[in-house]
């Protein structure tokens, strides 16, 4: 992996170096509104307290911001998308800080800094079919992506919605789902691995079980996908060896993130940074370490 | 917690130990005046307050498990606390006395009492974690004072404490000491020994002796064929592992490992 | 300004000269058996006569019959610690109850960095002081932290007359004489100093000591010497690239064998000029009402480094140690346009197994033949 390529590209990166004060500094938040989605699982509507931060503050879909508890540090989490002057962020309570910001409530407030990362080509994808895979709350970055292309239905071609769980119970926002499949050529196909119920409008099994209904064009699409690892690689060769081109296949990967800034070292995938160089990668380019154990 | 109005209670609880981790404890000076009026400490016989059988959120157990009572005090502490930490090394490995584990402790009984049958002594000395579950672990003979308010912030915080199990050699090069096993070839236990201490003993040009027990990934071997190499005898190896935290699985194999010179192994 | 020639007895000067011209000076010493830098004032604290001895594992000074002032390789510290802090308080954060909207009020704690000149810097440091600019300074994000004690910072690189066991920047192109990067750049000779400026600060000093043209001659005799240093450093890197030939060396059994004597314990990232690594942390006031932000120097070879929803990416020495190695030779040149490796040979001294690092290199890439150790 690594190429000349990305050497001339980080030279321009460079000489766009960002300026904008301490890049260290959080920005004060309050949790406007939280929603319990599963247990363990819950959304944030965030607003920056300043008013120029809030004015100032733009993000892309698939971009992340690092959210910041009190007293004890800050977390890399997605952003799912935005409300007027706020944004959302949905959680899943896994780690000690996660597990703790589970427990915070409206009128609480955080900090964050963002929004970090190169998203998804959503710029470069107009026209292609666009397909969604994603797997368990790997969704949440990706449901940006498919509002951005709802909302501009008519800049792209088919759209492919394809959503995996192991339980159906599992599943976040399916009446949202249900609403997308209502749209013009738009294909919604969801998979639960474990049920012994055979739900209507659902399949039995793995990504593999829906790609037989979707179509779309191999030669003309841009994949978009995300969720625990074997499933990215699994579903990655499976497109490849359907004819999907490698640099076709974006990635959203998710790596332990502790400055954002590609500093601290801590992200790092061979040569890439995934806080700056990522966090999603074309399969093309990170298909070398992500199959390798220890990167 | 940093919902809930009414105070969080704690209770400092003792076993088989020196009471150092206490005295740490007691010695932390103004903070334990900031720290009364955070939490209501319900038991801490060694300061003062006795209520060994309050419901607490956090009881911190120093000390080790040496007899039957020992055994039924320890299953009723946590049946009423919340959060168990153990503090330092006997709570958390056993401690020195766990070389008893090793020994025939009937007659080292029989040798030293007159009237043994008035002992009533579990064979072992073990670790909290080894008769009810901890839920944190607090290294160091004794505990370090600054690590101990962290962690009792971070439960405030209602943030489950964060561990690090880094070696020492990070800190001490993090304070820019020289590294005595380099420069010296002192026997220094830093690279495998859990950090918290802030490298303490290099600072001062003393090699570490590990009171804060294995970190995390520690080669034992490697760091005393590495002290044979510097002229260390086999015996004295192996005793620099079985020492403090000898219970500790990391620690032990340091028996299998150098275990067959001189006879004798105490 | 051409080259100019310094007689030993005004390197005084140098000293009193960049005091009054409001830095701090700092420049090698002994202490606790090693050379490092520390405050000083008088040359007659710097370690005359004194060689290291550096072999795996093992760091040892020797007096000589040298009047040399700068006859030694370097010490554990390069200027790392001095530039990028071991631990360095970022921002601190209060609860403010009449804050916008009851917010988080943040304050940020860039430092207010002393101006400071180092006396006796090595250009292996040099270059490795290169490196991290571009890291910490020509990334995306400029780190202000970084950035201020930089700025701050006048060197007086000494080129190296005489080299350690462990030194290997000739084959890495770093030393031992030194080409740009510095403010000064001395060569010691037994007659005295050739000194000249890389910068208009060095330029501004120069000016204010007793100096007189160099001849040919001195540059030549300097030149000559470091030629010879080179010749004598029989550790070298196969190749300056190694990406290709380590990647292709993944599961190669000698990452194994090197995992079996590492300790695991990171001191050679600690001493390495370039690694970069830190983890952030937390420090709360006990009652809760205020916070400071801190990143520590943190090292690829612990378990927290790669940790991801509680598990380690890299949970074994072997896995740790190829990280380290294939970050330092291969990643780093894609990252930054070169290897991470400045040859000054500290993870070679300064592990406490004594692992030597160039030579392992070399034997993944599958050159068997090793230098007398």
């Amino acid at each position: 992996m690594g190429s000349l390529v990305d050497l001339k590209k980080r030279t321009v990166c460079q000489a766009e170096t960002k300026m904008k004060g301490n890049p260290y500094i959080p920005m004060s938040a309050t949790i406007v509104e939280r929603i319990e989605e599963t247990p363990n699982i819950f959304t944030w509507k965030l607003k920056l307290d300043d008013e120029q931060q809030r004015k100032d503050y733009r993000f892309k879909c698939g971009q992340f911001n690092m959210v910041y508890l009190f007293g004890i540090g800050e977390v890399a989490i997605s952003i799912m998308g935005s409300e007027g002057d706020s944004f959302l962020h949905t959680i899943q309570a896994v780690g000690r800080v996660t597990n703790a910001m589970s427990k915070l409530q409206p009128g609480d407030h955080v900090a964050i800094r963002g929004p970090y990362g190169i998203g998804w080509p959503m710029m470069e994808s107009k026209s292609r079919d666009l397909v969604f895979i994603t797997g368990g709350l790997g969704c949440a970055p990706a449901v940006s992506a498919i509002r951005e292309a709802i909302k501009n239905r008519d800049e792209y071609g088919r759209l492919v919605i394809m959503q995996t769980v192991l339980h159906r119970h599992d599943m976040l926002w399916e009446p949202q789902y249900d609403e997308w499949r209502k749209v013009r050529s738009t294909q919604v196909l969801l998979a639960s691995d474990r049920d012994k119920t055979a739900w209507p409008n659902w399949k039995k099994g793995r990504v593999g079980a829906l790609f037989r209904e979707a179509k779309f064009d191999i030669n003309h699409c841009t994949v978009m996908c995300c969720g625990p690892h074997p499933m990215m690689t699994g579903t990655s060769r499976t497109l490849v060896d359907m004819g999907v081109k490698e640099d076709d296949i974006y990635l959203s990967l998710e790596r332990n993130m502790q400055c954002a800034l590609g500093h601290c070292g801590h992200c790092q995938m061979d040569e890439a940074f995934v806080c700056k160089d990522g966090p999603v990668f074309t399969y093309k380019r990170i298909k070398d370490v992500l199959e390798r154990r220890g990167f | 917690m940093t919902t809930s109005t009414k105070k969080p209670r704690v209770s400092v609880h003792k076993f088989a130990s020196c009471s150092g981790c206490q005295l740490a404890f007691i010695n932390m000076g103004e903070n334990l005046i900031k720290l009364t009026e955070l939490v209501d400490i319900v038991h801490f016989a060694e300061a003062g307050p006795l209520g060994p059988d309050d419901e607490v959120d956090i009881s911190f157990i120093e000390g080790s498990i040496t007899t039957p009572h020992d055994v039924e005090r320890l299953e009723k502490i946590r049946e009423k606390s919340t959060f168990v930490i153990t503090v330092g090394a006997c709570a958390t490995s056993g401690g020195i006395q766990a070389l008893k584990n090793n020994a025939d402790s009937d007659v080292w009984m029989r040798s030293i009492y007159a009237k043994p049958e008035y002992i009533s002594s579990l064979s072992t000395s073990a670790a909290i974690k080894n008769h009810v579950k901890v839920d944190f672990e607090l290294w160091g003979c004794p505990v370090d004072v600054k690590q101990m308010l962290a962690v009792v912030r971070q439960l405030l915080y209602g943030v489950a404490p964060l561990d690090i199990n880094e070696k020492v050699c990070q800190e001490c090069k993090r304070k820019n000491t020289v590294c005595i096993m380099v420069t010296k070839g002192e026997p220094c236990m830093g690279p495998v020994t859990r950090t918290g201490c802030g490298a303490l003993c290099p600072s001062f040009g003393a090699p570490c002796y590990a009171c804060y027990g294995p970190a995390e990934n520690s080669n034992v071997k490697l760091l005393g064929e590495r002290f044979i190499g510097l002229g260390l005898d086999q015996n004295v190896v192996k005793r620099k592992f079985l020492s403090i935290h000898n219970a500790t699985p990391a620690f032990a194999e340091a028996k299998l490992l150098w275990s067959d010179t001189e006879g004798a192994q105490q | 300004m051409a080259v100019q020639f310094l007689a030993p007895e005004s390197l005084q000067n140098l000293l009193t000269v960049l005091e009054a011209s409001g830095y701090q000076v700092m420049g090698p010493q002994l202490s606790e058996g090693a050379i490092v830098y520390d405050h000083i004032n008088d040359v007659a604290d710097l370690p005359r006569g004194i060689e290291t001895l550096q072999k795996p594992g093992s760091y040892k000074l020797q007096q000589t019959s040298s009047t040399r002032f700068f006859n030694w390789a370097n010490g554990p510290a390069a200027l790392k610690p001095l530039l990028y802090k071991a631990r360095q308080a970022l921002w601190s954060c209060e609860q403010v109850a009449q804050a916008v909207n009851g917010g988080f009020v943040f304050k940020d704690l860039v430092p207010q960095a002393v101006p400071t000149a180092v006396i006796g810097v090595r250009p292996c440091d040099i270059a490795a002081m290169l490196i991290q600019d571009e890291h910490f300074i020509q990334s995306e994000y400029c780190d202000p932290y970084y950035k201020a004690e930089r700025d701050a910072l006048f060197t007086v690189a000494v080129n190296c007359s005489s080299c350690a066991e462990t030194c290997f920047c000739a084959s890495t192109g770093d030393g031992p004489s030194l080409d740009d990067g510095y403010d000064l750049l001395m060569d010691e000779l037994d007659s005295g100093f050739l000194i000249r400026a890389g910068s208009t600060k060095g330029e501004q000093v120069l000016k204010k000591l007793p100096v007189t043209a160099a001849s040919e001659d001195l540059t030549a005799m300097a030149a000559e010497q470091s030629a010879h240093a080179a010749e004598k450093q029989k550790r070298y890197l196969l190749d300056e690239n190694m990406h290709a030939n380590l990647f292709s060396q993944l599961d190669n059994r000698r990452w194994h064998d090197i995992a079996e004597r590492c300790l695991s314990c990171g001191n050679c990232t600690s001493v390495c000029p370039t690694c970069f690594c830190h983890r952030e942390t937390e420090q709360a006031e006990l009652d809760g009402q205020s916070t400071r932000h801190f990143r520590e120097w943190s090292s690829c070879f612990n378990a927290d480094h790669s940790v991801m929803h509680g598990h380690s990416l890299r949970d074994s020495s072997e896995l740790r140690y190829r990280q380290w190695m294939l970050h330092k030779l291969g990643s780093w040149i894609y990252q930054y346009g070169r290897s991470g490796c400045v040859g000054c040979g500290r993870c070679i001294a300064w592990c406490p197994a004594g692992i030597d690092f160039p030579a392992e290199a070399n034997a993944i890439s599958g050159e068997v033949e090793l230098w007398e150790a």
